[in-house]
């Protein structure tokens, strides 16, 4: 089985993430870039089920150039091989441009089964399964806390409000993960010296055969007008409980009519 | 006036809350019209759209739309932006409904916003980005906008609509059946509104100590009538399930009066909680961040402090 999963690098939440007054787009050299957690859970899913029914699975990345130390990481997990589709003309697409981009690229290599993280911290639309499985014309498995497969056959538990839905489908088909469908394994120090020594492809724009005005800031179906840093919170009133502390909590439920 | 397009949730025949505030959100840029998709539309739902200002009611409830995931949804509104030509499509900020809006935009050749928290004329969508570090202020330049909205981000105000109704059919594209569902299992729910959903969370961190304790959380919440949240240190300790957590992989909740207990702040958690509109903490520790968000807080153990303020309320109601 191929199975391809999309990795994507975030900047690290734990430092400070900024937006470029260039052109608004994501300042991707200020923060360290990180693989996005949700795609941990995809790497490690495509791994079980390539280790339970054979195949191989590579990674597929679109970034800059800094994006490869994710493709790294993933193939240090396990991945046989990766493709990093990078372009300059990439800067700044949207959920539609990077969609299409990732699409056009999946038709290129090939795919039985594509996995995706169900969001990423970063931009956290959370669409990008659901527009892959659209443009690939493949059904949606997504949200999936569970995924079985059994021949072409395959089946997952979809997360709902209400718990879960059980969906069935046949390859080939999109998925996306959900946290805590696995453990992802870190990466041992045979791994990560091999996967040093693991083909890793790259693409431009020409190379996936993707339009140029459909990608990047020429492309763009929507954009960001202007943005601010968010002022801080006026400082609350802070009290020490000295025996009435749930009193005074209520106090001020009440004086916000919240009770 | 323009005609906007209302994508209904519903769950067992009730329209959601969610669904009101888009109705009352449209109603201050067009006229509203709800479109239902999927089994279980009554004369109580269409009143209950009327109430919030529906003018209009496309339903296409055939059962077929909701036998397969998102794509039959997704081609019904395609039909409908066609033939009505709307001035926007607007849904709930859910996971399902940003799949939907995402498979519409491509079907369109439109753009997509996801997560806005407030929306304005030229249909300029505001967001909260990072964690709530950044606001932004974003547009579709192509195609219809497609805007999807958090819930509680726009207040409830009834104001009658016509309500009209037309029935709509689609014929289902091969494509769109291609993943099919084939059992729902719902799991016990109880009588707590819905996380995202709801006007007040009361949430517990690794502060509350054991799975046993998060019932002085529960009985905070249930006095208060709120959702119960939780922390990825509590929801990994297994002491509340997995689907509670709120936070950067968990769900994002952008309540009236979100309440941590127990909870640190870290910017994983602040992420998924920090566009509520008023937050209490109650914390042990002086110097936790979440006491930088707090509009009040208590200092103090939360075992003595928590069982009180339920007191209080049980007492004041
Ligand atoms: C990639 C990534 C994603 C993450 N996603 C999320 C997410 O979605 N959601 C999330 O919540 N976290 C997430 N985290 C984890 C996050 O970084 C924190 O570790 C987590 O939020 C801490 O939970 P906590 O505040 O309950 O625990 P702690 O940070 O341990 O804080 C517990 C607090 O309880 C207080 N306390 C203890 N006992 C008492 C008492 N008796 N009375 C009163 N106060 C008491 C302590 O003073 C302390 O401040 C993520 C982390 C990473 C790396
Ligand atoms: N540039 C990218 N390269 C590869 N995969 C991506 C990229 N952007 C998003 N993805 C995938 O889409 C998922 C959801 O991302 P998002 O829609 O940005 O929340 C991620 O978890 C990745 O699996």
């Amino acid at each position: 089985m191929n199975i391809v999963v999309c990795v994507k690098q975030v900047p690290d939440t734990a430092t400070e993430r900024k937006l470029s007054s260039k052109d608004n787009t994501l300042d991707r050299d200020a923060a360290d870039g990180v693989i996005n957690e949700l795609c941990e859970y995809a790497v490690e899913e495509a791994l079980k089920i390539k280790e339970a029914h054979g195949g191989e699975v590579t990674v597929l990345t679109m970034g800059p150039s800094k994006a490869s130390d994710t493709i790294r990481k993933a193939l240090a997990m396990g991945a046989d091989k990766a493709v990093h589709l990078i372009d300059d003309a990439l800067h700044g697409s949207d959920a539609l441009s990077t969609s299409y981009a990732l699409a056009q690229t999946l038709k290129k290599i090939g795919f039985d089964l594509v996995i995706l993280g169900s969001e990423s911290t970063d931009a956290r639309t959370g669409v990008l399964a659901a527009m892959l499985a659209e443009r690939l014309g493949t059904p949606q498995l997504t949200l999936a806390r569970k995924v079985d497969i059994d021949g072409t056959a395959i089946t997952v538990e979809r997360v709902t409000d209400y718990g879960y839905d059980k969906v069935e489908a046949t390859l080939p088909a999109v998925v996306s993960v959900v946290e805590k469908i696995n453990d992802p394994r870190y990466p041992s120090f045979k791994g990560i010296m091999a996967a040093k020594k693991k083909p890793v492809q790259t693409f431009g724009v020409a190379d996936a055969e993707i339009d140029a005005t459909q990608i990047g800031l020429e492309g763009k179906w929507s954009e960001v007008a202007e943005f601010s840093v968010a002022p801080p919170r006026a400082a609350g009133t802070i009290v020490k409980d000295e025996g009435d502390g749930g009193t005074k909590a209520a106090d001020f439920l009440a004086s916000k009519k919240f009770i | 006036m323009a005609e906007i397009l209302v994508l209904v949730e519903h769950v067992d025949g009730e329209v959601k809350k969610v669904t009101l505030e888009l109705l009352t959100l449209a109603r201050s840029l067009g006229a509203p019209s709800a479109v239902w998709a999927g089994p279980g539309y009554s004369a109580d739902a269409k009143a209950r759209l009327a109430e919030y200002g529906a003018e209009k009611v496309y339903v296409a409830d055939s059962a077929e739309i909701a036998d397969y995931v998102v794509a039959p949804k997704a081609e019904l509104l395609a039909q409908l932006v066609s033939s009505a030509t709307p001035a926007a499509v607007l849904l709930a900020a859910t996971p399902e409904s940003k799949e939907i809006a995402g498979r519409l935009a491509i079907k369109t050749d439109s753009g997509v916003i996801t997560d806005a928290v407030g929306l304005g004329d030229g249909f300029v969508a505001e967001q909260s980005i990072f964690g709530g570090g950044v606001n932004v202020r974003s547009k579709v330049v192509k195609g219809t906008p497609i805007v999807t909205v958090r819930p509680n981000s726009t207040p409830l105000e009834a104001s009658t609509g016509a309500a009209a109704e037309e029935q709509v059919t689609v014929s289902l594209s091969d494509a769109a059946k291609g993943a099919k569902v084939v059992e729902r299992v719902k799991q016990e729910k109880g009588a707590r509104p819905e996380l995202t959903e709801a006007a007040i969370v009361v949430s517990g961190g690794r502060g509350v100590g054991s799975a046993e304790n998060f019932s002085i959380i529960e009985k905070l919440a249930d006095t208060l009538g709120a959702a119960v949240g939780a922390s990825r240190a509590a929801t990994d300790a297994g002491w509340y399930p997995h689907q509670f957590q709120v936070g950067q992989t968990g769900k994002t909740v952008s309540p009236q009066l979100y309440i941590a207990a127990g909870i640190s702040g870290a910017i994983q958690h602040r992420a998924g909680m920090q566009t509520a509109k008023t937050i209490v903490a109650i914390n042990k520790d002086p110097e936790a961040p979440i006491f930088e968000l707090a509009d009040f807080g208590v200092v103090g153990d939360l075992n003595q402090i928590v069982p009180q303020l339920s007191g209080e309320v049980e007492k004041r109601k």
